[in-house]
């Protein structure tokens, strides 16, 4: 199952499939790692609900749920998915 | 003398590498137009001294980020004799997307494999032998915090700085390798330096690069029309990106072998994290953390002893309740030293250190030349500039030094331990609304305490808009030497018009509210009009937690000493001589007592200047002796501690010219120090309302600051267009604000006018960002 990194729930897992966004977000999000192939968790959301944490490439990265739309994943199905919001 | 560039990411122990290097010799200098430092110190231990270059940290060499930019143009433009990649072991994939970039350039490369004993403490492994074959250069593995394998690493650089080393690229194996290469061989055929690096950089349609390589560029166009990837498609830069992870994990990678098999681990840093950015708990334990800063570096009543004391109805004794001082006068020495600590109540860490290095050491220091240039026998005028003029006005400025170190000193152990980015990652949402990022919270609030600090702090923003937004509104919180304004003028408003009822404290909380207020509304203004731009990414690295290293945090504190001395004794020097000089001559250029400023060159320029401020409640309406509040906020404008001893001179200078409504007034009241009376004997004088008293704290609150930060807000805004926006930005918002805090205050009806045309103004200001209006070029059919 696919879905964009903003969908995820807490705890979840998946590799990156593809990543799109405008040219400077995109080029960043590839150069903190989040390229095609790259495993991906979702830690957490920040307090207000946004911006999200995520482990890539074993460091934590936060990001905005509208920079998380730009990247789209394949669910890793033994991900302990849902530890609810 | 050979020059060794640092490289690497940010926080991977780049700047403690080069303090363990470079030891005190360490000096901070400014890059010509762009805010970011630049460092270089001298290493000594080769077998000749190196220059060493401390670049700024970066994730990537991409055309983005000024950071970035820079990096690559110190490579490319300056070549260093050699390249010193700093490598965080522990971060291996990501620190080795960087070394991929740098090794394209024709440059020698040594890899500094950094916090190895972190990645062994977690009992996982790394083959540098196997990385040094895999990436062709040498690998030393090296601790800079413990200061080992550091002249290993040396030696191995300067012998790879005495041979030529070409570039070399991990894209070999890519589709795009064939291009590349072609382009690679036409540059060189053009005699460009670091053909590889251009080429790569070319083929990713790099802004920088096509500027510069018109002629190279349809080739790679024509080339590109026929390619396509299945993935990427054409999208050139994301095939570069990808390529190299892509080899990174397949080739680099599997030097690390881990002793957990867990893809996701958990480590004591998440574990921390996972109460500090609490979905429930996190800004409750942000709020404390902050109240506590606050609390450590200005209070004094320390963890509310006293207060408690009092509940228990057994308050705590002060010094005069000891007999330890009479008549203001403590008894013997010891009791000064014992006063810098208690009185009634404990006072916190910060404000004994105040209290230490102001009563006890520059007091005495100033107080001990002032004695020796009152008896030298030297001109009135002399003595008076140097005791007047110089030494307190040194002293006013260097007397705010303890509390800026400390809660700097605070501030850098929030950013050492890697909390900070975390405030960033909890408010960004807040921030979002007024279009800034959540990094920018942290300078504003520094502004409390002194704005040069803040202002140096938004060097942290990535993005240009965000810093000088930032910038400018940082004067609006109310730093420390603007409270005693504040409470000078709050306490003779409740002493002279209340009758002496009423809580002026809220007089003072409301002005702190007022220059929140007034910043939110100019931060929005701002981003929709003159800085518009996309409100900046947030992508952001987390690092992990960990204790703040002490020789760090001195080296920071060092750094911002030296830097605040500098400024003390350059324009602030400057600035006070110039100041008494004006206020002490009159235009005939002869030498004027106290008393006899209202004929000195500066009281002049101030009348003339004075109708000016109609509008805001202390101009013309003043009569005569208006020209005292203008002179006290110019004043300000050189320093805001002018202000109050400008109300000590003036109020002294009032009640000897013989004014008739100051006649009883008592000229030994003017010996409180808070100002009060000054200001009364000024209101007395004037006849100024409570508008425009509270008019004139707003003016001075939101005005230009002072010299400090106004040499710290050129510095850090670099564009001088930007720099001479500011400050007309900040004189007329407080003009503005002045006018409207003294109008409604007079006449309540003026509210409406004022919400029609802010009202006015915000539409059209909506409707023009809308396109459905458009001033500059009117459309005709």
């Amino acid at each position: 199952m696919q879905k964009t990194l903003d969908k995820f729930a807490i705890g979840e897992q998946g590799v990156v499939k593809s990543v799109g966004g405008e040219g400077k977000i995109k080029r960043r999000l590839f150069d903190m790692g989040i390229t095609p192939g790259a495993q991906i968790m979702l830690r957490k959301r920040a307090p207000l609900g946004d911006p999200l944490e995520i482990t890539v490439r074993s460091y934590e990265l936060s990001l905005r749920i509208t920079e998380a739309q730009c990247v789209t994943l394949e669910v890793a199905t033994d991900s302990v998915g849902g530890q609810a919001e | 003398m050979k020059r060794f560039a640092l490289a690497g990411n940010p926080n991977c122990g780049k700047t403690t590498l080069f303090n363990s290097l470079t030891g005190s010799t360490a000096h901070v200098g400014n890059w010509p137009g762009v805010t970011v430092d630049k460092r270089d110190g001298v290493y000594k231990k080769c077998a000749e001294p190196v220059a060493i270059i401390d670049l700024p940290g970066i994730y990537s060499l991409s055309p983005y980020t000024p950071e970035e930019v820079i990096a690559r143009n110190y490579i490319l433009d300056e070549k260093p004799d050699c390249v010193i990649n700093i490598v965080d072991a522990t971060n291996l994939e990501r620190n080795l997307y960087l070394t991929t970039q740098i090794l394209e350039m024709d440059v020698p490369v040594v890899i500094a494999l950094n916090m190895m004993d972190a990645v062994e403490r977690q009992g996982d492994k790394i083959d540098a032998n196997e990385l040094e074959k895999r990436l062709g250069v040498p690998v030393v593995k090296i601790s800079a915090l413990k200061e080992q394998g550091l002249d290993n690493l040396m030696d191995k650089a300067f012998n790879e700085s005495q041979k030529e080393r070409r570039g070399s690229t991990v894209l070999k194996d890519t589709p795009l390798a064939h291009l590349i290469n072609d382009v690679r061989i036409a540059l060189a055929g053009q005699n460009v330096g670091n053909p590889l690096f251009h080429a790569i950089k070319l083929v990713e349609g790099d802004e920088i690069e096509v500027e510069m390589h018109k002629e190279t560029l349809p080739m790679v166009e024509e080339f590109k029309k026929t390619f396509a990837d299945e993935t990427f498609g054409n999208d050139f830069e994301a095939l570069v990106a990808d390529g190299r992870y892509k080899y990174i994990s397949k080739h680099f990678a599997p030097v690390l072998t881990r002793k957990s098999k867990e893809k996701f681990q958990t480590t004591r840093s998440d574990r921390a994290d996972k109460v500090l950015t609490n979905r429930w708990a996190g800004i409750p334990i942000f709020l404390v953390i902050l109240f506590l800063i606050f609390h450590l570096t200005f209070s004094e009543n320390f963890l509310f002893i006293g207060t408690f004391a009092e509940w228990a109805h057994n308050p705590l004794p002060t010094l005069e309740d000891l007999g330890l001082i009479v008549n203001g006068e403590p008894i013997n020495y010891g009791v000064r030293w014992l006063a810098t600590i208690y009185d009634g109540a404990i006072y916190s860490p910060g404000v004994i250190v105040n209290n230490i290095w102001n009563d006890m050491m520059v007091g005495e220091l100033f107080g001990w030349i002032g004695g020796l240039i009152e008896n030298s026998g030297m001109q009135p005028w002399a003595i008076g500039l140097i005791n007047n003029g110089i030494i307190e006005g040194l002293g006013a400025v260097l007397s705010f030094l303890p509390p800026i170190l400390t809660l700097f000193l605070f501030f850098s152990i929030l950013e050492d331990s890697g909390y900070m980015a975390r405030i960033a990652f909890i408010l960004d949402r807040m921030f979002r609304r007024f279009g800034l990022s959540g990094r920018s919270f942290l300078p504003m609030i520094m502004g409390f305490g002194c704005s040069v600090p803040a202002m140096i702090n938004t060097r942290t923003l990535a993005d240009d808009k965000e810093r000088t937004a930032t910038v400018r509104v940082i004067p609006f919180f109310s730093c420390g030497a603007k409270l005693p304004i504040l409470t000078a003028v709050a306490g003779a408003i409740i002493l002279r018009f209340a009758g002496g009822s009423g809580n002026a404290d809220l007089i003072t909380y409301s002005m702190y509210i007022l220059g929140i207020v007034v910043a939110i509304v100019s931060v929005l203004l701002m981003r929709a009009t003159t800085l518009k731009g996309e409100t900046p990414p947030f992508i952001m690295e987390l690092p992990a937690y960990h204790a703040p290293q002490f020789k760090n945090l001195m080296a920071h504190l060092w750094d911002k000493t030296k830097h605040f001395i500098k400024k003390a004794f350059t324009i602030i020097l400057a600035s006070t001589i110039v100041i008494w000089v004006l206020t002490h001559f009159g235009f005939d250029w002869t030498f004027l007592e106290d008393e006899a400023i209202n004929d000195s060159i500066l009281a002049g320029l101030c009348k003339f200047v004075q109708p000016l401020f109609t509008p805001l409640g202390f101009g013309s309406q003043l009569g005569t002796y208006g020209w005292v509040f203008v002179l006290a906020a110019v004043a300000g404008l050189i320093a805001k501690e002018n202000v109050i001893s400008t109300f000590a001179t003036l109020g002294a200078c009032l009640i000897a010219a013989n004014i008739p409504a100051l006649s009883g007034f008592d000229p030994a009241l003017l010996e409180d120090e808070s100002g009060i009376q000054a200001v009364i004997a000024m209101i007395a004088a004037t006849e100024i309302t409570v508008p425009g008293l509270i008019s004139f704290i707003a003016f001075n609150m939101t005005t230009i600051p002072c010299f400090a930060a106004v040499g710290t807000a050129k510095s850090e805004l670099g564009n001088k267009k930007r720099f001479n926006g500011t400050l007309v930005f900040w004189l007329v918002t407080s003009y503005l604000v002045g006018a409207i805090v003294y109008t409604i205050g007079s006449w309540w009806w003026t509210s409406f006018i004022w919400a029609a045309v802010i009202a006015g103004v915000t539409c059209l200001i909506v409707f023009y960002n809308k396109g459905k209006i458009n001033i500059k070029f009117p459309k005709r059919k």
